[in-house]
């Protein structure tokens, strides 16, 4: 049998050549069609995004006027300002407390929602998920009402129970738990839907299982349900992380950073140096210092996504 | 309608052989069964034919012209799928009549050739449903009738009817051989299931790892295998295989099982396997249905021996029943009233005449 | 004998099902009840947003329950809808919006094709490319995208600051990523025998594309368009940094930008036109809520 192969090969080897360019024309062929159809998409990609965020680069390293290469000046100058590092501190402090506490409300939701019947659970979830319909520069400003100091919704309610007027967003501490307020409530319905989607996707044999096996509610969602969404669960929570990290329309039109920039976070801090005092290369400098931190969540969520895709 | 030709064909995926230089003539209407285990090249063959796949050396030639380099659409055939592929946007009509709109044919040929096809295959109630509302049955056959319509050179079959319930795999079975009575088509099928092949085939092309273990009709597979594969392969259950050597005893060949048990072969077999070295280590090959309970009448060359039965299955027409020669287990098929029971001692009947004598170490069947 | 041990059986098991259905009774009536809460969380901004917007500068800046409207009027819609300048804002987002969801879809649906269907030279690491570029957000890249606008108008003389159409540029930064990383979710989901057949049939890569693949996925065809339509209505970060004169502006940054005038804020106007501006993706949201839904949740698989 095997020299009958090594003879194969040989007999077949003078057309051999003439195969492979022909398979190597229809390869052609194909890869140039694949090519039109996906160059829109690279000439996109590259000049709109990779070419702005290189560009970036550069010109953090110039001076305001941009007219001198400065290096490192504009990060060692960042470095010495205190609102910067307050910048780095609220923002992180932002994304992470408000992703928490999606997660956490999302989680609980979805479990509310799975738990009704089937029926009902269309129209819950329509509701729950308007938050995260409304573009969010429309719905921070219906906040931004709910808030006003002196005819607030909120502050008429309170005055009902006798809490005295509450400075929702003039005083420092009260304004960052309002934008964290208002970052939970857009972005909950999000992870809501997501863990909805998971949980629907375990199987029921599963519980069953468990509860033959005399699991507690308790042991099935901490044995059963959590590590089937595990996946899920870190791709939300890291996507999420990201959203919110580098989120711009609330802060903005609930406090454009104030009260004394004591709500500044990236975004709106590169807003504000970059846009409206002019220093392109100093807001651009500030933008830069997101991509750490967007990259690590990137990485591990590449990570997930490929273990997923993998998994189906 | 057209003959086809496989002449080396080759199919490497970087470095392995998914298929090994196969040779293969298709006579024109020739109703041809591939089959063979999952992985033996037998779909990648098709797909080879169809043009779906790249061949890497060799030549495939249909109606005598060489098509390697001939995308599918211009080879002029046609491709049924396991799990139909049928268009789910389209209506049953629609689906029939994609190729050939696309080929820009006049609107009333196309409406003849779909209502002929549908009429053909049953169909004609359900011409303007979608796939969706079709049961596997149904889409099965519309399947078959987007293949017809296109009144093509070659119909290909790639496992047709696996995603079918047994009853209805039998029916639709029944079926295809008729619609190719009728249109005649050289047809290439390629099935896992060997029931398939037998029934619908001409010829069968049995293929393992690669290459073709024997090309033949269903009856000269079934009495003369060419290789332990196909004698494995071909037949339900299963041929037994035991493995025996030659002796010479008092001038007549000896055919020894075990300690016990030894036949004198028939004469027609004795002289076959004379020439054969008696060191040579051989299996007998013996089909279920030619070990039998023994009666008073046995004929020449059926010899009887004692044995204790491990397990019986009923069958209604037939019972199973298991044992073990020297460890190897062995299956037979008694008449239902010959008293099998579980762990009961019975006399059997092997017919030597229906044997098949292999070499161990290559597989041939001498 | 027998009919006794029934009947002492009986009870028994009646008491663990009633106890079982009292459980699951108690249970649901918990999860309606933290609905209802959640719910009232979740609609109190937009039902606030309604109830301003009904009401008169007097009745909001009186000293009345603001959760109630006394005297409803329906003046702040009629002041913005013949508002010429109201009108331009809707004008602009509608047309950006629109023209932006066409491009979108002429980019990611041939794209999303090769890159699931066409295994070509660098198609792996182009797909990754797609899902990092729809993890870049907006506040990363307004900065040079403003100067590079800035120095093309002064290469070249194109205007594109401060021009609507300028964002018809930059919002297909956001939306095509996604939508080209959706499709090619849906598209990989179709059998590789469907494209086959269609070979076999005689249809060229691009008769594929638009004869089988884009009817075969058009639910999440629909679900990519409605992500690109909300992302572009939504978008408030480009157009604030790329556009100032009033005549140019969308919806969200015109109504923040021109309905607050210095320290006054007109609550009224401001909450009719921020209802306005949310209403076409609610409105949309409310008849293809389940397209929404499919959308959002395929981002995180990979299909």
């Amino acid at each position: 049998m095997a020299d009958v192969v090594v003879e194969h090969g040989r007999v077949a080897g003078a057309t051999g050549a003439r195969k492979r360019t022909s398979l190597h024309n229809a390869l052609k062929r194909k890869s140039t069609v694949a090519f039109f159809l996906t160059l829109p998409l690279i000439l996109l990609i590259a000049l709109l995004v990779l070419y702005p965020a290189l560009f970036s680069i550069h010109l953090a390293t110039l001076n305001k006027s941009m007219q001198k290469f400065v290096g490192f000046g504009n990060f060692t100058f960042l470095f010495k300002r205190e609102t910067f590092w307050m910048v780095v501190k609220q923002s992180c402090i932002f994304a992470i407390t408000a992703v928490i506490f999606k997660a956490l409300i999302g989680f609980i939701v979805a479990h509310f929602v799975h738990n009704i019947p089937a029926k009902g659970q269309r129209k819950w979830r329509g509701m729950l998920l308007v938050p995260w319909v409304i573009p969010p520069a429309m719905s921070t400003l219906a906040w931004l009402w709910l808030f006003d100091p002196s005819y607030s919704a909120f502050n008429y309610t309170l005055s009902l129970f006798g809490i005295g007027p509450v400075n929702w967003l003039g005083d420092a501490a009260w304004a960052r738990f309002s934008i964290i307020l208002v970052n939970v409530w857009y972005g909950a319905p999000f992870f809501m839907i997501m863990y909805l989607a998971a949980l629907k996707s375990v199987p029921d044999q599963l519980y069953e299982a468990a509860a033959i096996d005399g699991a507690n509610w308790w042991q099935r969602i901490w044995y059963v349900t959590l590590p089937m969404m595990r996946n899920i669960i870190a791709i939300t929570t890291l996507f999420s992380l990201i959203v919110t990290f580098a989120n711009f329309d609330i802060v903005r039109i609930l406090t454009s950073g104030g009260p004394l920039d004591q709500t500044q976070i990236f975004a709106t801090y590169a807003f504000r140096v970059g846009i409206e005092s002019s220093d392109i290369p100093l807001g651009a400098s500030v933008s830069l210092f997101m991509v750490p931190i967007l990259a690590v969540a990137a990485i591990f969520i590449l990570r997930d996504v490929n273990k997923r895709g993998n998994e189906a | 309608m057209a003959d086809v030709s496989l002449r080396k064909v080759v199919k490497r995926y970087d470095d392995v052989e998914a298929v090994r230089g196969i040779d293969l003539e298709i006579a024109d209407h020739e109703f041809i069964v591939l089959v063979g285990p999952s992985g033996c090249g037998k779909s990648t063959t098709l797909r080879m034919i169809a043009g779906l796949e790249d061949i890497s050396d060799g030549d495939i030639l249909i109606g005598g012209d060489v098509v390697n380099d001939v995308p599918p659409k211009d080879r002029d055939i046609a491709m049924v799928f396991q799990n139909y592929a049928l268009y789910p946007h389209m209506t049953v009509a629609e689906n029939m009549s994609f190729g050939l709109r696309l080929k820009h044919y006049p609107k009333a040929e196309i409406k003849e050739r779909v209502t002929e096809a549908a009429r053909l295959l049953d169909i004609t109630d359900l011409i303007d449903r979608k796939p969706k509302q079709l049961s596997g049955g149904q889409r099965q056959r519309v399947a078959m009738g987007r293949a017809i319509v296109r009144n093509p050179k070659v119909f290909l079959f790639d496992e047709p009817l696996s995603n079918l319930d047994a009853k209805l795999r039998v029916q639709m079975r029944i079926e295809i051989k008729k619609v190719h009575q009728k249109v005649r088509t050289t047809t290439v099928y390629v099935t896992h299931d060997q029931v398939e092949a037998m029934t619908l085939a001409d010829r069968v092309v049995v293929m393992n790892k690669g290459c073709i273990e024997q090309i033949g009709t269903p009856n000269e597979l079934y009495h003369k295998p060419a290789t332990r594969f196909v004698a494995g392969f071909i037949g339900s259950p299963a041929m037994n295989f035991v493995p025996c050597r030659l002796e010479d005893v008092g001038g007549s060949l000896q055919i020894r099982l075990t300690d016990r048990i030894a036949f004198t072969l028939p004469p027609a077999r004795a002289a076959r396997y004379n020439a054969l070295p008696r060191t040579d280590k051989l299996l007998l090959g013996i089909r279920p249905e030619h070990l039998t309970e023994s009666h008073a009448h046995l004929e020449p060359g059926v010899e009887t021996f004692d044995t204790v039965l491990d397990v019986t299955e009923p069958m209604g027409m037939e019972t199973l029943v298991y044992f073990g020669l020297n460890g190897t287990p062995i299956c037979g098929r008694v008449n239902p009233n010959a008293g099998a029971k579980d762990g009961s001692p019975m006399r059997l009947a092997m017919d030597l005449n229906n044997m098949h004598l292999l070499n161990e170490a290559t597989g041939v069947v001498l | 004998m027998s009919t006794i041990a029934i009947d002492k059986a009986g009870p028994r098991r009646k008491v663990k099902y009633g106890s079982m259905s009292r459980d699951r009774a108690w249970a649901l009536r918990w999860s309606y009840f933290f609905l209802v809460v959640f719910v009232i969380f979740s609609l109190t901004p937009p039902i606030y947003m309604l109830i301003t917007s009904l009401k008169s500068s007097a009745e909001i800046s009186a000293a009345t329950n603001p959760w109630w409207v006394f005297h409803p009027t329906l003046s702040n819609y009629v002041e913005l809808l013949t508002s010429n300048q109201f009108l331009r804002f809707f004008w602009n987002s509608a047309m950006v919006s629109i023209v932006v969801v066409i491009v979108t879809m002429l980019i990611s649906v041939p794209a999303a094709f090769a890159l699931a269907r066409m295994k070509f030279w660098g198609s792996a690491t182009l797909a990754t490319g797609v899902f990092l570029t729809y993890l870049i957000p907006d506040s990363l890249l307004f900065i040079p995208l403003f100067k590079m606008f800035a120095l093309i108008q002064d290469l070249t003389g194109i205007t594109l600051l401060n021009r609507w159409y300028v964002l018809l540029f930059v919002y297909p930064t956001l939306t095509v990523p996604f939508c080209t990383w959706i499709m090619i979710g849906y598209f990989a989901s179709i059998p590789k025998e469907l494209d086959e057949a269609a070979i076999i049939d005689g249809a060229s890569w691009l008769q594929t594309l638009t004869r089988i693949f884009i009817p075969v996925a058009l639910p999440g065809l629909i679900a990519a368009t409605i992500f690109a339509f909300t992302v572009s209505w939504a978008q408030f970060l480009y157009p604030l940094v790329f556009t100032t004169s009033i005549d140019q502006l969308v919806l969200p940054v015109g109504i923040t930008t021109t309905l607050i005038k210095g320290d006054v804020f007109n609550w009224g106007q401001i909450m009719t036109g921020a209802l306005l501006g949310a209403a076409p993706p609610l409105i949309i949201y409310a008849f293809l809520m389940d397209y929404y839904i499919a959308g959002l949740t395929a981002g995180a698989t990979k299909g």
